[in-house]
């Protein structure tokens, strides 16, 4: 299949099905919009990439990543015009937060430029700066990501959980019971969950459905047993399950050995941005490509170290229904 | 008799607030990180705190890393942040493992890759931006978040300087 046409409607579900479809970025917005009702939206993974994303130096353009941005958002939703995702997603009144991963400081935390193009869109899509809420566990990991703390009115907000505490009543589901940041509950009419992609010592892999391990109070008790069932069950809880509506995964930089801390000698940069609904499915696609970054660099496979993710399966079951961890149910668009 | 159930309230607070104090100070002591100050290795400014986690803490610092640490044997870790001449950050961690074998275990769990081997300690891996040792139960990574010609040199430096305050 060539890199510079886009596919006809059987080759693409053909490939699609099969696994991925790679397409040169000035094919793809209308590409998608021609496709969109062809594509399975709630398994649909898109990955956009900028090889030029950082131009001849090693920080991240502002200019491109929103442009990147648009790409993925605009491929996904099947738009041609780069606001109309976030109308999907948001509407004006509501208060917006953007859940980033931080814990792992500066060198490996959810990407300040990336958040920024982020709420931007959000504000032309009609979202007043201060209902949206850039959030993490606490204010001194956001600090020290390169996040500046917020709550002045007219303003982004960014805070942590920390400066408001979490509810007094636990929600339960499964193995699980804890206590939800009140920035989800309280603050947040709709969350867009912005992780980071990366290797995990106990799960494996993170990316979308363990970032919401950041917005209990108690995410040390179910680290046993590679996250499972515990990233499941944290992400069958209510109020997860209600408000957290898209991911928005950052893979401008991610590592493939020695996460969730960072260890810039298993740091690479795939400048890539990987969106969808699913995010059993983006959780899946993200462990295939830590997989391929590994077998480059001659490490043995997650399984081979006893530490494969085995949350997805948990979270695809009929106890949980999450999304789906089959491959041939799951589309990844490359653009 | 006002005054003095006033004073009676503050000689209680008073040793209320030297018992607190007490058990901090001996907290402290327990996990003294041997974290070097501001031009104690030549170059390098202290410039956080340093915070100390225990094996019930440890997941608030490096969230799922901890369990590969608590499994090998796991005391503490004191941690802090420097800058070497006012370029180069970086943080600087001293893990308290159980044994030197401990240590020893989570050293030898991550792949050397393209390190390169010094002196230091009882083995060391040096990467362009990083560098780890172990030293008895003792284990000591120190991350940089600048890569420049400089950053290799003044880690092995500050690395030194940490080798030096846990053989005291």
């Amino acid at each position: 299949m060539s890199t510079k046409q886009a596919p006809n409607r059987r080759e693409f579900l053909k490939t699609c099905v099969a696994g991925t479809v790679a397409l040169g970025a000035g094919d793809v917005l209308a590409f998608a919009e021609k496709f969109k009702p062809a594509m399975p939206a709630g398994s649909r993974v898109v990955i956009a990439r900028d090889a030029m994303l950082r131009g001849s130096g090693s920080d991240v353009d502002p200019q491109r990543m929103a442009a990147l941005l648009d790409r993925a958002m605009q491929t996904w939703f099947g738009s041609n015009n780069p606001l109309e995702p976030w109308k999907h997603l948001v509407r004006p009144g509501q208060v917006v937060g953007l859940k980033v991963n931080t814990i792992a400081g500066r060198g490996l935390s959810t990407n300040t430029i990336l958040v920024e193009a982020i709420a931007q869109r959000l504000q032309q899509a009609g979202i007043r700066p201060y209902d949206v809420v850039i959030w993490d566990r606490t204010g001194r990991e956001l600090e020290r990501a390169g996040f500046h703390l917020s709550s002045a009115a007219g303003m982004v907000r960014c805070t942590g959980s920390d400066a408001v505490g979490y509810e007094d009543t636990p929600e339960a589901y499964g193995s699980v019971r804890c206590c939800l940041s009140r920035i989800l509950t309280r603050t947040c009419d709709v969350i867009l969950n912005v992780p980071l992609l990366k290797d995990h010592g106990g799960a494996g892999v993170t990316l979308s459905m363990k970032n919401m391990y950041g917005v209990i109070n108690n995410p040390h008790d179910y680290h046993g047993d590679g996250c499972n069932p515990g990233v499941a069950d944290v992400n069958m809880l209510p109020t997860i399950r209600k408000k957290v509506r898209f991911t928005i995964g950052d893979a401008t930089s991610a590592c493939y050995h020695g996460g969730p801390l960072y260890k810039p000698e298993y740091v690479w940069r795939p400048d890539s941005l990987m969106v969808g609904s699913d995010p059993v499915a983006l959780d899946h696609t993200a462990w295939q490509i830590i997989e391929r970054k590994r077998a480059e660099h001659g490490l043995k496979t997650l399984e081979a170290e006893g530490r494969a993710p085995r949350y997805l399966a948990t979270a695809a079951d009929a106890g949980h229904r999450l999304g789906s961890n089959d491959p041939k149910r799951i589309s990844v668009l490359e653009v | 008799m006002r005054m003095r159930t006033r004073l009676r309230a503050t000689a209680a607070a008073a040793v209320v607030a030297a018992m607190l104090i007490a058990g901090g100070c001996r907290k402290q002591e327990a996990a003294a990180p041997p974290l070097p100050a501001s031009n104690q290795v030549a170059g390098w400014e202290k410039t956080g705190e340093t915070r100390t986690y225990t094996a019930a803490t440890l997941s608030d610092y490096i969230d799922g890393g901890a369990e590969q640490y608590l499994k090998a044997g796991f005391n503490s870790v004191s941690t802090s942040d420097y800058k070497f001449q006012g370029r180069i950050e970086a943080v600087a961690d001293v893990y308290v493992m159980s044994s030197a074998a401990a240590a020893k275990t989570i050293f030898e769990a991550d792949p050397a890759g393209n390190a390169r081997t010094i002196a230091l300690g009882d083995a060391a891996r040096a990467f362009s931006q990083s560098l780890v040792f172990r030293e008895g139960p003792y284990l000591v990574r120190i991350v940089a978040y600048q890569e420049t010609p400089d950053t290799q040199p003044a880690l092995t430096g500050l690395a030194q300087g940490i080798e030096k305050r846990l053989s005291k």
